[in-house]
């Protein structure tokens, strides 16, 4: 895989259902594609003081139905940008998961920790041992596993790199 | 093996003899739908990966929609990068402005949208063009890249839902009241990751500008996608605009359903979605006479010709209210020409409406009637998330477009049956619902 099998990073939480991608990324800013140009406005209409906050290589905690809506991929690239790591929600909308996967970002569900996990906390995961721990009480939890289908464009870095081996390798 | 309407097509298109939920699948695509917001991002990924040619230039449709005429430089950018690429393409299904329209209702409408087909476009409304016993799913750019670049895309095929809509609609409520009860019961991901698949003794008084509603809200519910059977309805659609008539597949009567619901249709009043979700719904009767800043009726939702003439049915010899703005987007050119031929902008005009060309415009708080803080806005488009039309602040409320001329001329929410003309059996025919 070309991710690091244990990343760490600080929890933005916004444990609420049907977080939408109009406000990971408001359609007025839609007439750009650029990650960085997108990054300054990740979130914006839910924590406007979200791009303020955010490090690289934190990760977002949300609820069920995350990114629910518009299929703009800019809401994968806009969170990207910012220097999101990955999401944890409890379940996802079906575009915005099959973007993620698509473009290689980590997107995992694990309803027990989005209910643990406080803001701020740090958190550790573990992607092969499947494993989420919460730095600051020692909790652990389980996430579902990624899908093979899911891993083998991790591990190419998207769907679009993994067509194109498939298609050099005659495959297509 | 007994399969569903979307299995049939799923399984026919990826050279399966059946398939079944959850196994995932190369499908075959039949149309790619491209317009100016998502397609030059894909474009730009495959140029990045030395991939310069589309896989088949006769299976791609082009229209800009979204923020056209341009509403900015970014956003003329965006269309100059669309237009030049279909022109090195060789993209000859291309709608430019004068012609353009907003991609889900156009298509169809265009006649480029057959029964069986496998369609996508990197827009969560293509589901719309499932009305036509089609398998239509929206999708990121990345997605669209690699549909572009092969023809095929990976799907996950999804189990079902079956809607049996029963009974013939009331006056007053229309298709839009039937998704807005839909939403209302299943929520908001109620559908997530499905195929919402309606039957019943309804659908013969659902137009196919009725039944494009419905299932262009199927994403509302999560749904991946939305299909009518095809019909006489469908079939008459069809003749009007192409000698194509696709293939036919129907659900087996023993096939497998993850939910099965019936909505009785005669028993439902217009809705109305209260702010913040579409599954807010609510019966017009049970909602408090709120004050509208705007009306606005449009989008690929319920743009099209009927909903013009229902709104206009409904605005005839009356007058905007003092205080509220209304705005009125035709969803293509042809329905733009088809509502000046029948007098309607006269009517809208007289009425004190603004009367704009064919854009999603406001729809996604894009131009054309974007909201400011703490407004209000009645709209006939499909979301009233926090911000979709403007401002954070603002709030949409979903309807039919009769309820949003009928609270256009009162100014504040307004039930659609104090406005309508007494029903004569044929026009509420023609009307579909
Ligand atoms: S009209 Fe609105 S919902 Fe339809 S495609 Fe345009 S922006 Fe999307």
């Amino acid at each position: 895989m070309s991710l690091p099998t244990v990343l760490q990073g600080r929890a933005h939480v916004y444990a609420r259902a049907h977080i939408n991608t109009d406000e990971i990324i408001p359609a007025r800013y839609l007439n750009v594609h650029e990650e960085a140009e997108l990054a300054k406005h990740a979130m914006e209409d839910i924590d406007v003081d979200f791009v303020k906050k955010v490090q690289p290589g934190d990760f977002i905690v949300g609820g069920e139905d995350f990114g629910c809506g518009s299929s703009r991929e800019h809401a994968i690239w806009a969170l990207r940008g910012a220097g999101v790591k990955a999401v944890i929600a409890s379940s996802y909308a079906r575009i915005f998961f099959r973007n993620a996967v698509n473009n290689g970002f980590l997107v995992l569900e694990c309803p027990e920790a989005v209910a643990a996990v406080q803001d701020g906390q740090t958190l550790q995961l573990d992607l092969e041992a499947g494993v989420l721990h919460i730095h600051e009480t020692g909790a652990t939890f389980t996430f579902v596993p990624l899908s093979d289908f899911a891993k083998a464009f991790l591990a190419e870095g998207g769907l679009l790199p993994y067509l194109v081996a498939r298609m050099k390798g005659g495959a297509a | 093996m007994p399969m569903t309407i979307t299995e049939k097509i799923l399984a026919a298109h990826s050279g399966r003899e059946s398939v079944r939920p959850g196994e995932i699948v190369n499908a075959r695509l039949d149309l790619v739908i491209c317009h100016e917001v998502t397609t030059p991002p894909a474009v730009e990924m495959l140029r990045k990966l030395g991939i310069t040619k589309v896989w088949d230039p006769t299976k791609i449709l082009v229209t800009p929609d979204h923020f056209v005429p341009n509403k900015d430089i970014k956003s003329a950018e965006l269309t100059k990068a669309l237009r030049q690429w279909r022109e090195e393409q060789g993209i000859e299904r291309y709608y430019e402005i004068g012609n353009h329209g907003i991609c889900h209702a156009l298509a169809p409408e265009q006649g480029h949208v057959h029964p069986g087909m496998t369609i996508i476009c990197g827009d969560s409304h293509t589901t719309t063009m499932g009305a036509l016993g089609t398998f239509a799913s929206g999708v990121g750019s990345t997605d669209l890249a690699a549909g572009l670049a092969t023809g095929e895309l990976w799907f996950r095929v999804p189990e079902s839902i079956l809607f049996n809509l029963e009974g013939a609609p009331q006056r007053g409520v229309f298709s839009k009241d039937i998704i807005l009860e839909i939403i209302r019961r299943i929520g908001v991901d109620g559908a997530r990751y499905m195929a919402m698949e309606y039957r019943g003794s309804a659908l013969p008084h659902l137009s196919m500008e009725a039944r494009f509603t419905i299932t262009n809200m199927a994403i509302e519910a999560g749904g991946k996608s939305g299909i009518f059977p095809v019909d006489a309805i469908t079939e008459a659609y069809l003749a009007e605009r192409t000698p194509e008539k696709g293939t036919r597949f129907e659900s087996d009567e023993d096939a497998t359903y993850a939910q099965t619901h019936t909505l009785r249709v005669d028993e439902l009043e217009p809705m109305v979605a209260l702010p913040g979700l579409p599954s807010n719904g609510t019966p017009i009767s049970q909602t408090k006479a709120v004050k509208m800043d705007q009306v606005y009726i449009g989008s690929c939702t319920n743009g099209r010709i009927e909903d013009l003439r229902i709104a206009a049915s409904v605005f005839k010899g009356q007058k905007v209210a003092a205080g509220t703005r209304a705005i009125v987007v035709p969803a293509t050119t042809t329905v733009w020409k088809q509502a000046m031929k029948e007098g309607l902008m006269d009517i809208f005009a007289e009425a004190g409406c603004v009367i704009s060309t064919a854009t999603c415009g406001a729809c996604l708080g894009g131009h054309m009637g974007v909201l400011g803080a703490d407004e209000t806005c009645l709209s006939t488009t499909n979301r009233n998330f926090t911000g979709r039309m403007g401002h954070p602040t603002s709030k949409v409320y979903l309807a039919s477009p009769a309820t949003a001329a009928a609270t256009a001329i009162t100014g504040a929410l307004a039930d659609p049956r104090d406005f309508l003309p007494k029903p004569v059996a044929e026009e509420q025919q023609m009307w579909g619902v």
